[in-house]
Formats: C-alpha cells, structure tokens, sequence
C-alpha cells in the first residue's frame, strides 16, 4: 500500500516533467499521451485506496519519504498522510483530473502548446495530492503555494494576451495575502505547541483552550488567534468574501483549468484545511463563528453578483464562490462532514458544468458572452442534456424524506439542516437564513444560464461581423489567441479550422473525447448523493471518518440534523428552489425581454451588482494604488533626495570634482583610488605591526 | 582529522592568485601584439583555475566534518605577536567558501564573450577577488581577516569603475564611499580590542569577555561596517547604482557574495563577541530589518530598469538575513545562514538572467522588451524558475531561508514578524510585475525579434544554479548537516549570556 500511494502521488510529477522538459522532442500526442495516461493510473489507484479505506477497513497510515525542515524542534518531512479526509480528495482530485486531462484532448486540439499545457494541468494535480496527503504544516503550504503557482501559470496560459497575464498575477498576490494570514498562523501554531506536525499537534490542543497568546502586543484567546490566522490563508485560496477577486478574472485561463482548478479543486482547498484541523477549530468558538459569517456573507454575495453577469464562465464562477461559502459556513457550524460531503458533490456537478460551459464555448467558437448564444439545445443535444443533469444538481432538487434527489440535494440540504441545527446561536441562525436564500438565488441564475444558452432565440445568428463586442465598457474577447496566430493552424486535428471563423458560425457538438468526460461527471452528478451519503454524513459518517475530523465535547449538529422535527425546515429547500427555477423559467424563458430592459436600465442596484459591488475598484484604488504611490515616495524622496543628498552625494560630488581637476583620465582615477585604498591598508597594517607589538 | 591535502585551505584561498599571475606571466611571455592569444589565454587560465578551485572545494567539504563545532583544516603560523597567519573554517564558512568557488567559473564564463575590453585585466581581477573574498571566510585572525574583507573591495571597486556601465565612476565611488566609511569604524574596534585582549586570535576573541560597557561601541563599530556591506537600510543606496552599472559577473558576484560578507560578520563578531550589545540593539536591528523589507520591496515594484529591480529586491532579501540573524535563536540563525546561502544562487541567476537580456539588446529599461517568451522559451523557463525562487515559493530554496527566519523572528517580536510577512506579498507583485511586462504579452517592439534563445554556453552557467536552487529547495538537509553543529554552538553561547 505504501508503494502504491507513492506512486499516485508521484506519477503526475513524471508527467509533468516529461511533457515540460521534452514536450518539443516527443511531440504533442506523446505529451498528452504520457499525462494523461499516467493521470488516469494515479486516478484508479486514488479509488482503490478510497474503496481499501471505505471498505476494506484499511487503517489511516503516514508514509514519510523524505526529510524536509529539521531545525531544532522544527521538524517537517515529505510525507504522504492518508485517512478519510485525504482518500477522499484523492479521489475528487484525480478523477476530475483525469476527466480534465482527457477533455483537453479536444478542447486544446488546436492550441500550438498543449504540451506545456497537459505540463501544467499535472504539475497542479501533483501540487494538490502533495496539499491533501501533507502530514504537517510546510508540506501542507508547498502544496498549497505549489497549487498557487499552476494556478498562476494556466490563468497566464495564453500570456500574450494581457488581461491572462494580470490575471494570473492578481491571482497570486491575492493568495499571498491570504498566505500572509496562513504563515503567520504556522509560526503561530509552532511556538505555541512546538511542533507543525498534525499527528503530534492535535493530542495537544484540548490543554490549550482558554489560555491566552500575545501577538503583537495583545492578549488574544491562544486557539482562536491561531485559527484566524490559518483561516486567511483558505479565505485566499477558497475566493472568501474580502479576497474573492482574484477568482472572476481567473476565467482568463483555458475552460478545462477553470473547471479542474478553479471549481472543483484547488479553490476547495481552503474548506479541507478548516475541515483538516477539526481539532483546533472545535476548540476555536470565535474563529468558527469568524468561519461561519464569512461563509454565510460568500454565498449570499457571489450569488448575487451571479445573476447579472453575462460571462457564461463568470456566473460559474460566482457560482462556485458561493458553493464554497456553503461548505465554510458548514464547518464553522461544526459540521465539517456536510462540508466535505458538499465539496465532493460539488467537484462532480461543477466541473460538469464548467466544462459543458467548455464544450459550448467551443461550439460557439470562443463566443462567452451569453447574450450572444441561445437556442443552442438543438446543436449541442448531449452537451445540453449534461448542463441540464448539472444544473438540477447544483440547485439541490430532490424530495425530502426519500433517497431521490440528485447530488446536491443531499449535501446542501444537509448543510442547511446543520445550520438550523447550529441555529441557537446568531451565526447558525444567520447562517441558516443565508442558506435558504443563496439556495433560491443559486436555483434562479443556474437556469438563468441554461435558458439563455440553450433555449430562446438564436441570438447568434444575427452576429457574425461583430467577433469582438464591447458591453458596457468590458471588452468580451475570444478565450484563445490562437486565430492570432495562423502558422500553426498546420497542425489543426480539429474540425473546424482557422478559415471556418469567419465564415460558418453554426454552433456544432463537442466531438466524443470531450463528451466522455462530461457523460461520466454526469453520473457522478447524479449518483454521487445517495450513493455516498451514508458514508458521508449517514449512518456510516463515524465509521467513515474516524479520527480524521474530531468534534469539540459540545458538538452535535451533524447528529441533530438528522433529527430536526420542524417539517418546514426539511422542505424549504426544496420550495425555494422551485421558486427561484420558476422566476428563470418566467424572466427567461416566457418574458425574456424583461431582464434586457431591466439591464438596460441600469439602475442603482443593478450597476452595484453588475460591477460585482466596486470591489476590484475599490481595491485598485487603496491598495494598488497605494502601494504605488508609496514606492514613489520611498524611492524618489526618501532614497534618492534625501538619504542620498545627506550621504554620499554631498561628499561624492565634492570628491568628484576635485578629483577631475587632478585626474586626467577616467580609467586613471579609478586607479588612482584604488591604489589609495591598497595604500591605506598597508598603512595602518604597518601602523599595527610596528605600534601594537611593542 | 588529518586533510587529505595538506594546507588545503591555503591552496584553495591563494590558487587563484596564483592564476592570476599566471595569466600576467603568459601575457609578458607572448608577443605585444598578439591580443586575441592573450586574451584567450587568459580566458581559459582564469576558467580552469576557477574549476580547479571548485574541485579543491569538493575534497574540503567530503573532508568536512558535520558534527563537530570546532574549526578544522586549520592552518597557524606565528607571523608577528599579533597578526598570525591564522585559518580555518567552520560549518558555516565552509559553505560560503564553497558558494564562492561555485559562483566564480559561471561569472568567468558570463564574461566569457560580453566583456571586449582589456581582458586580461578582467580575469585578473576576479581571481584577485576569489582569493579575497575566501580569504574573508577562511582567515581566523582579526587582521588577516581585515586585509582580505577590505582588500576585497578593490577588485571589486575596479570591476565596476572599468568594466561598468555609462556612470560607472559614479557608482563607484558612492560603492568606496559607503563601505570606507564602515571599514575605519571596525578597524578602530579592532585595535581596541587587540589592545584589551591581547590577542587577534578570532577563536579566542569569541569567547573574551569585553566589559559590558565597552560593548555597545565596538558592535557599533562592527555594525557599521557590515551594516553597509549587507546593505542594510537606511545605508543601501550605494547597491543599486553599483548593480546597475557593474558588468553582469561583477553583479553575480556582488549580489552572490560580497553582500554575505555582511551577514558572516555578524555571526562571526557581533553576536559571540558582543552578546550584551547584541541584545541591547537587537530591537534595532529588527526595526531596519523589517523597514529594509517593506520599504525596499516597494521601491522595487516602481523600478522601470531591471537590474535595479533586483538589486532592490536584493536588498529586501537581506532583510530577511539580519533580522534572522538578531532573533537569535536556532530558527533564525539558521535560517539567515541559509537564505545566504539561497540568495548567492539565486540572485546570482537573476543577475545572469539580466546579462542575457543585456548581451542581446543592450538596454536595461524594462519598458523595452516584452514577449520574449514566445521568442525565447528556454530562457522564459530559467527566469521564471528562478522568479519563483525569489518570490519564495515552496520547493525552491528561497522559501526555507524565508520561513525560517521568519519563524525565529516570530519568538523575538511578533510585530516585527507580522511587518516582514508582508514582504511575501510585496515580492509576489514586483517579481511578477516585472516578468509579466518582459516575457509575456506580444511581441510588440521589433527590435526584439531576430536574436537566438539561450546558447549551450548559457545553458551549462544556468544548470548548476537551476539545480543548486531545487535540490537545496526540496532537500534543505544539504546545508542544514554542514552548519547546524555550528550554528547550535553560537546560538547556545549567545542565548547562554543574554539569558534567553
């Protein structure tokens, strides 16, 4: 066993490396052959020790591979951790992967540099199988900074474009302010229990709770500051309320990468590590209650920004920051089961729609804009019946009391009913309410998306000169440069080539290798509910989890949602649900011209919305700014008019002078100053020699 | 412990010297005006005396024995009551020594087709300050060890004000300027405390007792000489102007080894022969440290000339180095000792990186290039690997340096820790800035185009360092056997006096 979880860490690395270093020497289909290929057997062994886990009553066990930081008490190692909580995002993580990998095949057919790509996308998946199997805190942050960085070079992927570049760039220093929060927090935890080692540090926690912890120049409550800390480090990564900004523009990247890394992996990272140290937050009441107003606040607030984008892969994207605000306000209730639950839900119906999205965009030729799609039903028969599959799913349609219903009917629902568990307290209760109301939201802008793309008008038909349309001053570009650049259109294994962009604007189906992918997300999306729910958080949940997530003495919400006696509760999902999929069916599909008019309006509400509430300016107006307008100051006033007009220009200059009226030559008087110095050395040498030895 | 070479360290300190007069020997030997020979052989001299030396450092650090404290390869003749010729080297010298000889085969080869002018002396030059620059690492007498730091600024000084840039004489003198300065306060310390001691013995001096009240000035002193060599804020602004206008090895060689000297005095001096001082200043040293971080990594993300940028985010850097160092615990030391370490192989890169750019277009202004990854992807991924590095990212070695020290700053002030965490964010956005601006985007400037991707010669000065960056990134172990003995020693004697 310990072979074999080496070797599915390990193998995506190999591929990375072989189609990085010699994707030009082996060739474009040897590249993606060897990625994927070995993506797929990391994959098979992933469900092979989740089923050995789930099943097979194979014990949590840490392979250690290799020192890493061993200073003092200081004491990190490469290791590979597996339990409950890794199993199960080893599975998330390859299967999407290798779905991805296979996908790309045909999304990337046209791409000059799909090695780097298919390079890129394993790099990543080997960072985040380093992030969920890390047995301490360093592994844990290579990982997580490891993911940062794929995420960076696929958002860059088309870096000739310059809104991919700042993209990637924004999405890097955005997660290195959350990075901040998460180093601090690491030292935090060091100094306070010695140790960053997870097996060593949870048995230590309990003792801590109640005492106190001075951190810049504060008594703080020792287990929530440390906590907190660690917290901002998953506000950056999961694209939490405050330093979400970074995940919209990440669009820019391909569509595979929005929907691997942008959707069903590594922006759930940030749910897993708060999940992953159960045992510090159930000790941590005020940092969980941080945890679960940030949480509650993200739902609420991308939902809302969800419904009037018209990017196609920005309502998913707001989509997905909502969902992982599900899943955090889940854990900060304590029911870190119903979180992970939803995030494994989640992987399966969100990658199923961003890549069905994918599939679109490629039908559309690059078109994003949905305004621009519509009655594409008929083009794309298959790619619409998934959208649809996903789509019912990430409402959470299902009947309560039964076992029917699709994958996120079973794991939100369960993340509503811990909330109302956990609803004695504010945060619950508020955290409840949110999660009824981002649940009609969600109902309302997912079919908002599948009726403006597949049903209604063929909008397109009527748009064929304009490729490049600018909306309300955002210019809505083609996702991929590659019509740029003709000379390697020799190369198009793909049906339509570089002439049929100008010409035939028909919509067409996703050929077979990018519908495989979509066919078994889709089942995953349907089955992966009730099929897993028992495990999860059924009746199986103790066996299932072990001691891989650890609930405080106080801690029961995951039990009494399942006993919740107010009916109401048990169905209000499912009505506003149906609510919010009737007001997409009336605004969208019988009245269509309303919401344009109400667009057009541009009123107050709608343009704060719209602009996704002024966020990115506000940010680029302080801290950009600032930062700029500091670097300034620092530079030209301090270092150069003063420090430098104190220091060595008044000497310097008067030096310089004169030493031009005595030398002649440049050349001479650096030698000149130099011998000076060898002469001075000499001399005080003497000096030492012949005064000091007496 | 006997060497497998007698007087090893006496060899690997003066073989290049004696290169170096090789390289004036052939020149008397050949006729006047045979220039392309000459400078050809000299070229090859200074190569193959440079690799010598490396592979004499490769015996010196199998030699090495990781778990001891004590100096070894010792070397010791009476000279005068009070200058001895006095060497060794501990684990913490040993790897600077060793950085030294690594660094200086890339920089001749760097130099190998970009400098056209008096060649000769050029190769002399930097054989003259390879010996130098060992010197300061290996001598264990107070002055023998004042004659090679000193001594070292003259090669060095000449480098820049010949082979330099269009101000070369400007930033060369600001250079002497700065660094002069320092030098006289620590020479004065010096003698008082041979007067006091009675001995320039280093070993002996690390464990005198200076009177408590003497103490705050001989580090003073100290510090003002390393202060200026590190650069450490507010006394840096003699390092961009000396990076912009050195030639590209001349910068390796600044950024990659003599800015260490700085830190190596530190733990040398200030902190085992001043501990009470050491203590009493430690707030102050921090408050630089940290002002050095935040301060110069903003002005690095203002920068419109390459080098500059980097040069300003070296000094950011080594920020990260002294307030390590004055946490004074095994966390910061080490890792202060280390992100040396890591900063020689990766700023020493990022230097190389500006030479290729440099050798092709000859300009330095960010503003002109843009694109060059699609014209140059080879080269896209050795600057992007070593950008990463220098941003810190985990897996590189620059990361460990940075955690560690930050980690060690954490127990002296957490204020002081919660100020450089910034610098991660700062770094991420003037390195990545100034990558996007050159190697992403179209290629829109023409001129850019019709240049090839690096050459094989670029390739084998960029292999050991890429590799040198991950192993010691992934592996920290490499460094980590040779200098946690010794790094123990100082700590615990430090911590032992200050009551820590």
């Amino acid at each position: 066993m310990q072979t074999l979880v080496t070797i599915l860490v390990l193998a995506p690395i190999v591929g990375a490396l072989i189609a990085g270093l010699f994707g030009r020497r082996i060739g474009n289909i040897a590249s993606q052959a060897v990625t994927t290929g070995l993506l797929f057997l990391s994959c098979a062994l992933s469900w092979y020790v989740f089923s050995q886990h789930t099943w097979g009553g194979l014990e949590p066990f840490t392979v250690k591979l290799l020192d890493f930081i061993n200073i003092g008490t200081f004491h990190s190692a490469w290791s590979i951790r597996i339990d409950a909580l890794s199993a199960t995002m080893l599975i998330v993580v390859t299967s999407v992967s290798s779905l991805v990998h296979l996908y790309s095949w045909g999304y990337m057919a046209e791409d000059p540099s799909r090695p780097r790509f298919f390079a890129y996308l394993s790099l990543f998946t080997f960072a985040m199988l380093m992030l969920v199997t890390a047995a301490d805190f360093m592994q844990l942050f290579f990982g997580w900074e490891g993911v940062g960085l794929a995420s960076y070079l696929l958002i860059g992927f088309w870096f000739q474009k310059d809104s991919a570049s700042s993209a990637a760039i924004k999405a890097f220093v955005v997660n290195r302010v959350g990075d901040f929060g998460f180093a601090l927090g690491i030292m935090t935890i060091y100094w306070m229990f010695g140790t960053i080692n997870f097996h060593e540090l949870f048995p230590l926690i309990a003792a801590k709770a109640g005492t106190t912890w001075t951190f810049i120049g504060y008594e703080w409550s020792a287990l929530d500051l440390a906590a907190f800390l660690l917290f901002i480090g998953a506000m950056g990564k999961s694209a939490q309320f405050f330093l979400h900004t970074w995940l919209p523009d990440a669009m820019e990247g391909p569509t595979p990468v929005s929907a691997l890394i942008h959707a069903a992996t590594m922006v759930t990272a940030g749910v897993y590590m708060v999940c992953l140290l159960s045992p510090l937050f159930e000790y941590a009441p005020v940092a969980k209650t941080i945890v679960t107003y940030i949480g509650a606040i993200t739902a609420i607030f991308a939902a809302s920004i969800g419904f009037t984008q018209n990017d196609i892969k920005r309502v998913i994207a707001f989509s997905t920051c909502s969902q992982l605000g599900y899943m955090f306000f889940a854990a900060g209730v304590g029911a870190y089961e119903a979180a992970m639950f939803h995030l494994f839900t989640h992987a399966f119906f969100k990658a199923l729609l961003f890549l069905g999205a994918g599939s679109v965009i490629h039908g559309m030729h690059h078109e994003q804009d949905m305004r621009k799609m519509g009655g594409l039903a008929k083009y794309l028969p298959i790619t619409y019946a998934c959208m649809t599959i996903g789509t019912i799913a990430i409402t959470g349609l299902g009947i309560p009391h039964t076992q029917i219903g699709f994958a996120g009917f079973f794991s939100k629902d369960t993340i509503i009913e811990t909330a109302w568990a956990a609803s004695n307290t504010p945060q619950g209760m508020f955290a409840f309410c949110i999660g009824i109301l981002a649940a009609l939201l969600t109902a309302f802008y997912s079919w908002r998306l599948a009726f403006m793309t597949f049903h209604g008008k063929k909008i397109w038909e009527h748009a064929h000169d304009d490729h490049h349309h600018v909306v309300d001053g955002h210019t809505t570009e083609e996702t991929t440069p590659i019509a740029h650049h003709d000379d390697h259109h020799a190369h198009d294994d793909h049906g339509h080539g570089h002439d049929d962009h100008h010409h035939a604007h028909t919509p067409h189906e996703s050929p077979w290798v990018m519908l495989v992918p979509l066919i078994v997300l889709s089942v995953g999306a349907v089955a992966a509910g009730f099929v897993f729910a028992p495990y999860f958080v059924g009746d199986h949940a103790h066996a299932f989890w072990g001691h891989a997530i650890q609930h405080g003495p106080h801690n029961h919400v995951l039990h009494e949602a399942h006993h919740i006696k107010e009916e109401w509760v048990k169905w209000a999902p499912l009505v506003v649900t149906l609510l919010g999929t009737l007001g997409a069916v009336y605004f969208y599909l019988l009245k269509p011209q309303l919401p344009k008019a109400m667009a057009a309006q541009k009123g107050p509400l709608y343009t704060f919305l719209y602009n996704k509430w002024f966020f990115d300016e506000i940010y680029q107006a302080t801290f950009v700014k600032g930062s700029k307008a500091l670097g300034d100051l620092f530079w030209k006033v301090l270092d150069v008019k003063i420090i430098d007009n104190l220091g060595p220009n008044g000497a310097a200059w008067t030096a310089l002078k004169s030493a031009q009226k005595l030398v002649r030559t440049q050349t001479g008087y650096v030698y000149h100053y130099a011998f000076v110095m060898f002469l001075g050395i000499a001399g005080l040498l003497t000096w030492v020699v012949f005064f000091m030895a007496k | 412990m006997s060497p497998v070479i007698p007087n090893l360290l006496s060899i690997i300190t003066f073989l290049p010297l004696v290169g170096a007069l090789a390289i004036l020997g052939v020149k008397w030997a050949s006729r006047k005006d045979d220039t392309a020979v000459i400078e050809r052989n000299a070229k090859w001299i200074a190569l193959w005396t440079t690799l010598a030396t490396l592979a004499l450092n490769v015996v010196l650090l199998a030699g090495f024995d990781r778990a001891s404290t004590d100096y070894q390869f010792v070397e010791k003749v009476e000279w005068f009551s009070f200058l001895n010729y006095h060497m060794g080297v501990d684990g913490i010298s040993v790897l600077f020594v060793a950085l030294t000889a690594l660094l200086m085969p890339l920089c001749i080869l760097a130099s190998w087709e970009s400098v056209k002018t008096r060649v000769v002396e050029y190769m002399i030059a930097f054989l003259v300050l390879e010996t130098l620059v060992i010197g300061v690492f290996t001598s264990l007498d107070l002055f023998l060890f004042y004659v090679f730091f000193e001594g070292g600024l003259v090669p060095m000084f000449l480098i820049i004000g010949i082979w330099g840039g269009k101000d070369r004489i400007y930033a060369a003198y600001k250079f002497f300027l700065y660094t002069l300065l320092g030098s006289v306060l620590m020479l004065a310390a010096m003698l008082y405390m041979v007067g006091v001691a009675g001995t320039s013995d280093i070993p002996t001096l690390s464990t005198f007792k200076f009177a408590a009240e003497a103490q705050p000035w001989l580090w003073f002193a100290f510090f003002a000489s390393f202060a200026v060599k590190m650069p450490m804020w507010p006394v840096h602004t003699w390092l961009p102007d000396a990076h912009v206008q050195a030639p590209t090895a001349g910068s390796v060689m600044l950024a990659g080894i003599l800015l260490k000297l700085g830190g190596y005095g530190f733990i040398r001096f200030n902190l085992p022969m001043f501990p009470l001082a050491s203590e009493m200043f430690t707030p102050f040293v921090l408050t630089l440290s940290v002002i050095a971080i935040v301060v110069t990594s903003l002005i690095a993300f203002r920068q419109t000339d390459i080098k500059k940028l980097i040069a300003y985010s070296s000094v950011a850097h080594m920020g990260f180095v002294t307030m390590g160092i004055f946490a004074g615990n095994q966390a910061g030391v080490q890792g202060a000792v280390y992100q040396m370490i890591s900063h020689g192989f990766i700023s020493g890169a990022l230097f190389l990186c500006v030479g290729v750019v440099y050798d092709r277009w000859h300009t330095r202004e960010i503003a002109f290039y843009g694109g060059l990854t699609k014209l140059m992807p080879h080269f896209a991924f050795v600057f992007l690997l070593f950008t990463m590095a220098n941003v810190g990212l985990p897996g590189t070695s620059g990361f460990v340096g940075e955690i560690l020290t930050m980690t060690g700053l954490y127990q002296a002030s957490t204020w002081a820790a919660l100020v450089a965490a910034l610098g991660v964010i700062l770094s991420a956005m003037y390195a990545l800035t100034l990558f996007k601006k050159v190697m992403y985007g179209e290629v829109t400037n023409e001129a850019l185009k019709g240049h090839p991707d690096l050459s094989l010669r670029e390739k084998i000065i960029f292999a050991p360092l890429i590799a040198g960056t991950l192993l010691l990134g992934i592996y920290p172990a490499f460094v980590f056997d040779f200098t946690t003995a010794s790094v123990d020693a100082v700590v615990t004697t430090y911590r032992a006096v200050t009551g820590g």
